[in-house]
């Protein structure tokens, strides 16, 4: 039983920590400068997003076949291909890097 | 609300949802299999609802660690997403009722989706699309490998993780023009890659955040005509 109660409150304090960024008033979302911040934020986030998502394995670094899922998407951005093409050009790079050359 | 339309952001939101959702068939089997029942494995997925949050939660029950321990590692790594609720305020300016509901479905992937956006109701559209499709993937996803244990084997065989690193570079692509977001990438990259082995999972993409902030703060400082970078506007 006491396994659920740190079930639900760990549940609850993620919910808080989701609503408290709200919570800050508009008005100072709303200065110019704040909007810059947030640009450079955003691609400070999805760049360590992307590269966690290629090299992380836990608390650890692991090269694998995603590089090549990297590479592949990249090539497909770089063609200007639609969104739904770069990741299914990732999907497949990583299976059959996997398949085919032995990758991790 | 009206029916939404395949809009870009429709269309990337679905995709992303799709390459992260299925995930939480890895996320239920080692649940159950670190000792959590499958109703508490799927309360996790319904009401923390974020990824990197409920493996820490599990990884230490796993590790026999105790509650206290799960808790705190868990709440840790949903720190981000306090960063992601500013953010998306900040851009999409949403109706105060919806904020409630809304601060649910903040994780990595809206995020990602909702600023990746040019324009304002494409941003509403991606969060709720990735939002959502994520949600409801994620969580039957979940109880499918709760029940099925490790049977159905790791998604990554299916290049699934892959998917997921397009998808994300996917979002950060049409940022990168100019020098200045381009600066930011190299330096958010290095700050993840750095301290990725130093921190638990979920903590570099913070690390990543505060470098950003530094440096576009010690950017303005100094070159005070700061140009447009690609930003929120």
């Amino acid at each position: 039983m006491s396994l659920w109660a740190w079930v639900i409150g760990a549940c609850v304090a993620a919910y808080l920590i989701k609503l408290a960024g709200y919570l800050l008033p508009q008005s100072v979302l709303d200065r110019p400068v704040f909007h810059e911040l947030a640009g450079a934020l955003t691609v400070g986030l999805l760049t360590s997003l992307t590269v966690m998502n290629t090299v992380g394995k836990g608390q650890a670094i692991q090269l694998d076949a995603r590089l090549l899922a990297l590479a592949a998407g990249a090539v497909a951005l770089k063609l200007k291909a639609p969104y739904i093409v770069v990741v299914i050009a990732g999907g497949l790079a990583a299976a059959l890097g996997r398949r085919y050359l032995g990758l991790p | 609300m009206r029916l939404p339309t395949f809009t870009p952001a429709v269309r990337m939101g679905l995709s992303i949802a799709a390459a992260v959702g299925v995930y939480g068939v890895s996320f239920g089997a080692l649940s159950v299999a670190a000792g959590l029942n499958v109703w508490q494995t799927c309360a996790l997925s319904a009401l923390m609802f974020t990824g990197g949050s409920q493996f820490a939660f599990i990884g230490v029950i796993g590790g026999a660690g105790t509650g206290g321990a799960a808790w705190a590692a868990a709440t840790l790594l949903g720190v981000r997403n306090g960063v992601y609720g500013m953010q998306l305020k900040a851009l999409i300016r949403p109706p105060r009722r919806l904020i409630p509901l809304m601060a649910q479905f903040t994780i990595d992937e809206s995020t990602a989706t909702a600023t990746a956006q040019e324009d304002h109701d494409e941003r509403v559209r991606g969060f709720w699309t990735a939002g959502l499709g994520v949600y409801v993937l994620w969580n039957t996803f979940t109880l499918v490998g709760a029940l099925a244990g490790n049977a159905i084997g790791d998604p990554g065989q299916w290049g699934l993780d892959g998917a997921a690193v397009a998808a994300f570079l996917g979002l950060l692509w049409p940022r990168l023009t100019g020098r200045d977001p381009a600066a930011i990438a190299v330096l958010a990259a290095l700050a993840t890659i750095v301290t990725l082995p130093l921190v638990p999972p979920g903590i570099p993409v913070l690390i990543a955040a505060v470098v950003t902030a530094g440096w576009w703060a010690w950017r303005r400082r100094h070159v005070p005509a700061l140009p447009g970078d690609g930003g929120a506007e």
